[in-house]
Formats: structure tokens, C-alpha cells, sequence
């Protein structure tokens, strides 16, 4: 890889920039705060390309555009945030079950309902888990600044494609509309990942059979493979088929695949852990206040890390569960009421003791407040 | 039929109708316009929406996409506009275009981008058991109508005309040879074509509404359908209860994702310059 060269950039902007460096070419999208400059940029950035931009008439249907145009074999990605992610989700759910490949941001902002656009929150955690109906596989990714939001968004178009699951990219609004330096790549730069495509004869071809990878070899329409796909239950030919076996075989498939590639999206970060007896559990904007606070307390002698989790959904479990047995107090702090504390909970049992820092105020953390908590329970 | 047998995923047969549905002679007569146009299989993608037109294009040999109930036309939006190239044909429903998808056909229309819309009407929600549509006739009885309609119905043609789709018509399952004219004719339509093709539900709607057998349906069809040429004659009054057929718009405006093209090379050459 050259030298990056570092540019000045709005967490918006790298995240639409960082979407084109991945092999990005069509966006659809609607205008809605505060995620707009994503839809802006690239309504400008890709006829440059080549790429096709569309505004459509509402959320729903930006959400159904960029699953068809996937179908035909092109990177596609829509950005929005809270009232429009709730809109998304039932076409979410479509691109899960069907398995094509799509990103998705969602410039989180206060909720529920119109809340407070402008102010950052990330209150959209669990949406992004389980935001559809049914149980689903689905991966969430929640970048801690501008130039992480580029690596996220090239990232999320990796495992969208290597996978053929709906990615969510959860930008918080301050990341969002923050300028800061980033290392930005070009497309030559990254390596091309595009879905794996059919290896059989187009009569051969069975749009479903699993391959033995969990990830079933996809046909682009138009490429001579005629196909079905339905939202319905269906079985390798891609028919509906709701027998139960079917039904269950199906479901197994899609979430162990989830399961045998925990490789190509966990992404994690730790902090002076080796030591610790606290642990802060933190993601998104919050981890930089916490970052902060972890690097005050152990100027302070204390023996505090951090767990960074980027890729939130899945939950990297076997990461967390490391800890179990080595610290005593795990702390969570959150721009919600404690969504992300819940799955650290669960994951820590009996074996320490889960504190939430939360607020929901449409605030920032300030490290004194997580530094604070920290001496609290030591 | 030897010539149209191709279309046809043989062994997804027989389909799920019921039996006197309208349905199936409606698929029949959009394959019988796609052999006239000559259309490839490999080039062409048909979509759908819920419901029991949803189910139409499992049965054909094509690239077929059954999604989301409403959404039909935003998908298919999302296919013409990434790959122009293909040719993108929407099978939809009366409640999945005129409900819960009204928007997605407004816009697919004002954007004027190349996709064939055919609207099987079949005055009915008729997977989910008979309740009463957008399209149902004012007064006529379903199961969320128990004592008549009290909505008044819409008009689609009207309304996709309005909206400024290029070509606009109205053909019935009874009409079959206009029908498959019409929808031959919106395939060969560079822009949005939307073709009604009024159909009948025995089962759910002409069993509650004193039509029960298929022939009291298609009767229905052959004595309130109106030729254009005749309605353009009669008095509002006379038209009560009856409904128009024959082509609304026939017309030429520029095609959406020609336009986008444009822009883009409009970009490279200006780009090229600077």
C-alpha cells in the first residue's frame, strides 16, 4: 500500500468517500437529519464514477432500490437515520433472508420518534440487532472517529459481499458532522471484494446451495443465470418451500454462517487490559470520552483498561468472555439507557459486576463523568 | 402455445390460484406480448409485490424477483436505474398498487423510467380472503365490508396519467386480445407504461357479490367495459357503474435513466475539459 495521503474530512463525507473507495455504485436515498451529507456527496461523487445516484420518494423505497440494483451485480448503499431506519426495516429483512448484499448507514440521532434530529445519541443500538421481524442474521459496525468511518465503510462493503448480509454502518451524529484527518485510500488501493459468483453452468445453477462455506455462490441478474428469489421461505432453488426441515434448515444456515466467519467482521480494540481490574466496555463516540478516562486513571495509578468494540452486532462474546475471572467491575457507558450494558451482562454472568454509565440527553459524555464512575467502584 | 411453453418454469406448474382466477390468463397474455417483442430471457426481470399477483412471476423463465408487499416498483426502480441495459416488467396487484405502493407508482410514473407495470385488478384482497381494496366498486360487500363499500374506488389510469406516465391503458381479462396489444405495446414504450388488466376473483369477490361462477364475472367485464372512443360520446351519468378501456396516453417524454446517462457523460466530458 502507498502512503495514505490525510485530508480534512466531515465523518459524512469519509463514510460516503470511504463507500466509493470500496467499489460503491449506486446509492439511493432520502434526505433526512443528520445524514444527509452522505446522500449530498455522493449525488455529486458518483456520476463521476459512473455510478448512479437516486433521490426516491421515501425511505422504503431507497431501501428496496439499493437491493435491486445489488441484484445486478452493483455495490449499493442508502443512509439514513432514526425515523427512516425504522422505515428500512422491513426490506432490511428482505435483503437478510434473500442474502443480498447492502449497506446501510444509519447517522444515529435522539429517539424515539422525531426526538431531537440534530442532537447525537445511540439509542439505534439494539434496532440495529433486531429492528426486523424474525430472527436474522445482520452486522453492525460503530466507528469512534472520521478516519475509523472510512475503514468502516470500506469494511462494511467487504463483509456485505464476502457474506451476503445486510451491513448497518452506525455512525453516532457527532462522528457523523465531526471534521478530523483521514488517511484516505483510493480504489486502487483497496482490494476488490466482490460476492462469489456461480462456479456451475447457469441449468446447473442452484441460487441457494450452500457450498459448504455457509455462503451460497450469487448470480447477478442479467448474467444468464435466471433465477428466483422471494421473501418467502424458500429452498436452494430459491422456490418457496415452508416445510418445517426446510424452515429450520434454512434459519441454521443463515445465522451459523454468522458463526464460521466471525473472522472477516469482529473488530475489536483493547486498551491496558493486561493488568485490570475495571474494564470499560465502550463504542462510538462514547469510547473517546472513555478512552480518555481510562488513560486519567491510570495516571492515577489505577488499574483500569478499555474493550473498544467496533463491529457491535455480532457481539464479540469470546473477546468479552476473556475477561471473565480478571475483572471485577465492567463499565458500559452509553448514549442510551443501556442497550450495549445488557449484552455485556449477559456475556459476564456471575463473574463481575456490569455498571452502566448512561445518558440520553442529547449530550456528549465528558471524560470526568466515566473517570468519576471509575472511582466510584474501585 | 408451443411458441409461449419457453416462458414457462414447467415445474413450478400447477399454480396457486383458484380455480376461474382470472390470474393466469393475464401471465398468459404479458407472454404472449413479450414473445411479439421479442424480449430475452436472459435480459429481463420481472418483480413483484404480495399478494396473489406476487405469485405470477415464480412461474416464469426469467430473472423473477417476488419481494416486499407495496414495494414492487421501488425495487424494480433500483434494477432499471443500476443496469438500464435490462428490461424490468412489474407484476402488481390493486391493493399492492393502489395501498400500500400508491406512492412507489406515483413516482415510478413522474420519473418516467422504462418499466412495463401491469396491474392485475382484480377488485379484491383475495390471498388474504376477500377484503375490500382501492379498487373495489363502491357498495359491493367483503369481509372488512360487511354491510357495502363505503369508499368511493379509484381511478388508476387516471391517476398514473396524471402523474405523467407515458403510456396508460385499461384492457379486462374478457378483452384478451387488447390486453396483450396493450401490454406489447407499454413493453416496446421507451418510459413508464402502466396497463390495467381488470381481472376476476370468483372465489372473494364475485361469490359475495352475487356473481358467483366465473361466467357472471367476465359478463360483468364484456357489458360495463366501455371503448374510449364510446365514453368520449356518453354523459357522466351513463358511465355510472361502468369503466373505460383502451389506451389514456400514448406518449413521448424523455426516459429517466436515458437522462441519467446523459448526465453522467455530460460530467466526463466537462471533467475532461477542466
Amino acid at each position: 500500500m502507498s502512503e495514505a495521503k490525510m485530508k480534512l474530512m466531515q465523518g459524512n463525507e469519509a463514510a460516503a468517500e470511504g463507500a466509493l473507495a470500496a467499489g460503491c455504485r449506486f446509492f439511493a436515498g432520502y434526505p433526512i437529519t443528520p445524514s444527509t451529507e452522505v446522500a449530498e456527496h455522493l449525488a455529486r461523487r458518483l456520476p463521476e464514477v459512473g455510478g448512479k445516484f437516486i433521490q426516491m420518494e421515501d425511505e422504503i423505497a431507497s431501501m428496496a432500490a439499493i437491493i435491486g440494483a445489488s441484484l445486478t451485480g452493483k455495490k449499493s448503499m442508502t443512509a439514513t437515520s432514526g425515523p427512516g431506519f425504522s422505515l428500512k426495516q422491513e426490506n432490511l429483512g428482505y435483503a437478510a433472508l434473500t442474502e443480498v448484499p447492502v449497506v446501510v448507514i444509519n447517522v444515529q440521532r435522539v429517539g424515539p420518534s422525531t426526538g431531537m434530529p440534530t442532537s447525537p445519541a445511540q439509542g439505534d443500538v439494539m434496532q440495529a440487532r433486531w429492528g426486523t421481524h424474525g430472527d436474522h442474521p445482520i452486522v453492525a459496525i460503530s466507528p469512534a472517529s472520521v478516519d475509523e468511518t472510512f475503514e468502516a465503510a470500506v469494511h462494511s462493503f467487504a463483509i456485505s459481499e464476502k457474506l451476503r448480509v445486510p451491513v448497518v454502518l452506525l455512525i453516532d451524529e457527532v462522528i457523523g458532522h465531526l471534521r478530523e484527518g483521514v488517511r484516505v485510500r483510493d480504489e486502487s488501493e483497496i482490494e476488490e471484494e466482490m460476492r462469489k459468483g456461480p462456479t456451475v453452468a447457469p441449468e446447473e445453477y442452484l441460487p441457494y446451495r450452500d457450498d459448504g462455506t455457509g455462503v451460497p455462490p450469487m448470480a447477478n441478474f442479467g448474467e444468464g443465470y435466471r433465477y428466483h428469489m422471494t421473501g418467502l421461505f424458500h429452498d436452494e432453488t430459491g422456490f418457496p418451500d415452508m416445510s418445517a426441515d426446510n424452515a429450520q434448515g434454512l434459519m441454521n444456515r443463515l445465522m451459523s454462517k454468522m458463526e464460521q466467519h466471525r473472522g472477516i467482521y469482529e473488530w475489536v480494540q483493547e486498551t491496558q487490559t493486561e493488568d485490570a481490574e475495571v474494564l470499560v466496555v465502550s463504542y462510538g463516540s462514547s469510547a473517546r470520552a472513555a478512552s480518555r478516562a481510562v488513560q486519567q486513571a491510570r495516571e492515577a495509578g489505577l488499574r483500569v483498561g478499555q474493550l473498544r468494540v467496533v463491529t457491535v452486532w455480532p457481539f464479540p462474546e469470546e473477546r468479552l468472555k476473556a475477561f471473565r475471572g480478571h475483572v471485577d467491575k465492567v463499565l458500559v457507558p452509553e448514549m442510551n439507557m443501556g442497550q450495549l450494558r445488557l449484552e455485556v451482562e449477559r456475556v459476564m454472568g456471575d463473574s463481575a459486576e456490569v455498571v452502566g454509565i448512561h445518558r440520553a440527553d442529547g449530550e456528549l459524555f465528558q471524560p470526568e463523568q466515566i473517570y468519576r464512575e471509575i472511582r466510584e467502584v474501585l | 402455445m408451443a411458441a409461449i411453453e419457453k416462458y414457462f418454469r414447467k415445474w413450478t406448474l400447477p399454480h396457486i390460484w383458484c380455480p376461474g382466477c382470472g390470474h393466469g390468463t393475464i401471465t398468459g397474455a404479458v407472454v404472449r406480448a413479450i414473445d411479439r417483442v421479442g424480449m430475452g430471457q436472459d435480459d429481463t426481470v420481472i418483480i413483484s409485490g404480495i399478494g396473489c399477483s406476487g405469485r405470477a412471476p415464480g412461474y416464469l423463465d426469467f430473472n423473477t424477483l417476488h419481494t416486499t408487499h407495496g414495494r414492487a416498483l421501488a425495487f424494480a426502480t433500483g434494477v432499471k436505474m443500476a443496469s438500464p441495459e435490462l428490461n424490468v416488467i412489474v407484476m402488481t396487484g390493486d391493493g399492492d398498487a393502489a395501498a400500500i405502493g400508491g406512492n412507489h407508482l406515483i413516482h415510478a410514473a413522474r420519473r418516467n423510467i422504462d418499466i412495463t407495470t401491469v396491474c392485475f385488478n382484480n377488485s379484491i384482497y383475495g390471498m388474504t380472503g376477500g377484503q375490500y381494496s382501492p379498487l373495489s366498486p363502491p357498495e359491493s360487500l367483503a369481509t372488512t365490508a360487511p354491510y357495502g363499500n363505503i369508499d368511493p374506488s379509484f381511478d388508476l389510469c387516471n391517476l398514473v396519467e396524471g402523474a405523467g406516465g407515458n403510456y396508460v391503458a385499461r384492457s379486462t381479462v374478457y378483452h384478451i386480445t387488447q390486453l396483450i396489444n396493450y401490454v406489447a405495446k407499454g413493453l416496446e414504450k421507451n418510459g413508464f407504461a402502466f396497463i390495467e388488466a381488470v381481472s376476476q376473483c370468483p372465489v372473494y369477490y364475485g361469490r359475495r357479490n352475487k356473481m358467483p361462477e366465473v361466467m357472471d364475472l367476465l359478463d360483468w367485464q364484456r357489458d360495463n367495459a366501455v371503448p374510449i372512443q364510446q365514453a368520449e360520446k356518453m354523459e357522466p351519468e351513463e358511465l355510472k357503474g361502468k369503466f373505460v378501456i383502451g389506451e389514456f396516453v400514448d406518449g413521448d417524454t424523455p426516459e429517466y435513466t436515458q437522462s441519467y446517462e446523459d448526465l453522467i457523460a455530460d460530467r466526463a466530458q466537462k471533467r475532461g475539459r477542466s
